[in-house]
């Protein structure tokens, strides 16, 4: 299982992003620079979180014309497992692999706090430990968020199943109490109509080191929805943020049809 | 050479929170007649050509590949003669 984990000048999660596949995960990882024009034999790419070319423009909207990126691009077209993280994710909606785009929050504020998101899909390489209803807390941190796509785009989203993760509060609801950037239809993270390339805003590879869950060092920061037992979760995943590494593991490993 | 003035904006659907915090501010400081406010981008380019047929598809194609984003934002643009005289 081996991770490429993309640098551009002004990503900030890139040794998140190694130190949890790599140290938590015991994945394979090596990093490949913006300006490389090859990848390193990946089973997955990560798109890290950050402010790529100091968001300029738009965020995300530099880092499309990368040298590096035309190499994800024709990776993530030929079936290769890309996953975007905050920046990422907005990179993947500017480079078109992913539908919609990510405006300034509602509020004008930049949020950085901890967030419920709820498994809407459990069907793809990115969640497939993980049970629909699921309420992982993983950090967010970001200006743009809020995700946007118009009325017969959202239909389409919907209709494919290509809606991930939800914002929502402990017990799972989905409200907009509970949407922290004014996102349309509380969206968190959705997939492309393949299923391959993964966009989310919030942080799991922050969420990785079972140390890092402040309120029980020796169980998850999961807090409902249908599997509150540590070895029901992610198979044996200890965080929210492990649970969606180890099913991208799970997918490469045993080549799950997804 | 030209000089391409180029206005990028959000599109009527899309919601502009910078906008609505201008208004209210404007409401507080007693311009209760403004009823909406959307804050859009502006850019000034200059271009080596003075065949405006070309610069018009040039600008077209920039705006499109990265200026604005088709998903948010529509533009439009004014090609003035360089430095200032509009055409």
């Amino acid at each position: 299982m081996k991770y490429n984990i993309i640098i551009f000048p002004g990503s900030n999660c890139d040794y998140d992003s190694y130190y949890a596949v790599k140290k938590i995960m015991h994945a394979d990882a090596d990093y490949v620079w913006h300006k490389d024009t090859e990848l390193k034999n990946p089973d997955c790419v990560i798109l890290p979180g950050g402010f790529s070319y100091g968001d300029y423009l738009r965020a995300g909207a530099i880092a499309k014309f990368s040298p590096i990126m035309q190499e994800v691009i024709k990776f993530a077209k030929s079936g290769g497992l890309v996953i975007g993280i905050c920046n990422g994710f907005q990179m993947l909606t500017e480079t078109g692999l992913l539908l919609g785009t990510l405006l300034q929050n509602k509020s004008l504020l930049f949020v950085c706090k901890h967030q419920y998101i709820k498994i809407v899909n459990n069907e793809t390489p990115f969640t497939n430990l993980l049970q629909k209803g699921d309420v992982l807390d993983i950090p967010i941190a970001h200006n743009e968020g809020n995700y946007y796509i118009d009325k017969i785009g959202l239909q389409r989203l919907n209709d494919n199943q290509q809606i991930v993760f939800q914002y929502c509060n402990k017990n799972g609801d989905v409200n907009d109490r509970a949407n922290p950037n004014g996102a349309i239809s509380n969206i968190a993270g959705i997939i492309n109509e393949k299923g391959n390339v993964l966009g989310m805003m919030p942080h799991p590879e922050r969420v990785s080191d079972p140390s890092l869950n402040l309120i029980d060092p020796l169980s998850i920061p999961i807090i409902s929805g249908r599997s509150p037992t540590l070895h029901s979760f992610g198979n044996g995943a200890r965080t929210g943020g492990q649970a969606i590494f180890k099913s991208i593991e799970n997918y490469i490993i045993h080549k799950l049809k997804i | 050479m030209k000089k391409v003035k180029i206005y990028v904006t959000l599109k009527p659907e899309v919601l502009d929170p910078q906008g609505k915090v201008i208004m209210n501010t404007l409401h507080t400081l007693g311009y209760k007649d403004i009823s909406e406010v959307r804050a859009s981008k502006f850019f000034e380019v200059t271009i080596n050509s003075d065949d405006e047929k070309y610069i018009k598809n040039e600008i077209d194609e920039i705006c499109d590949k990265v200026l604005a984003n088709p998903n948010i934002e529509t533009y439009r643009f004014e090609i003035l003669s360089y430095p200032n005289k509009s055409v």
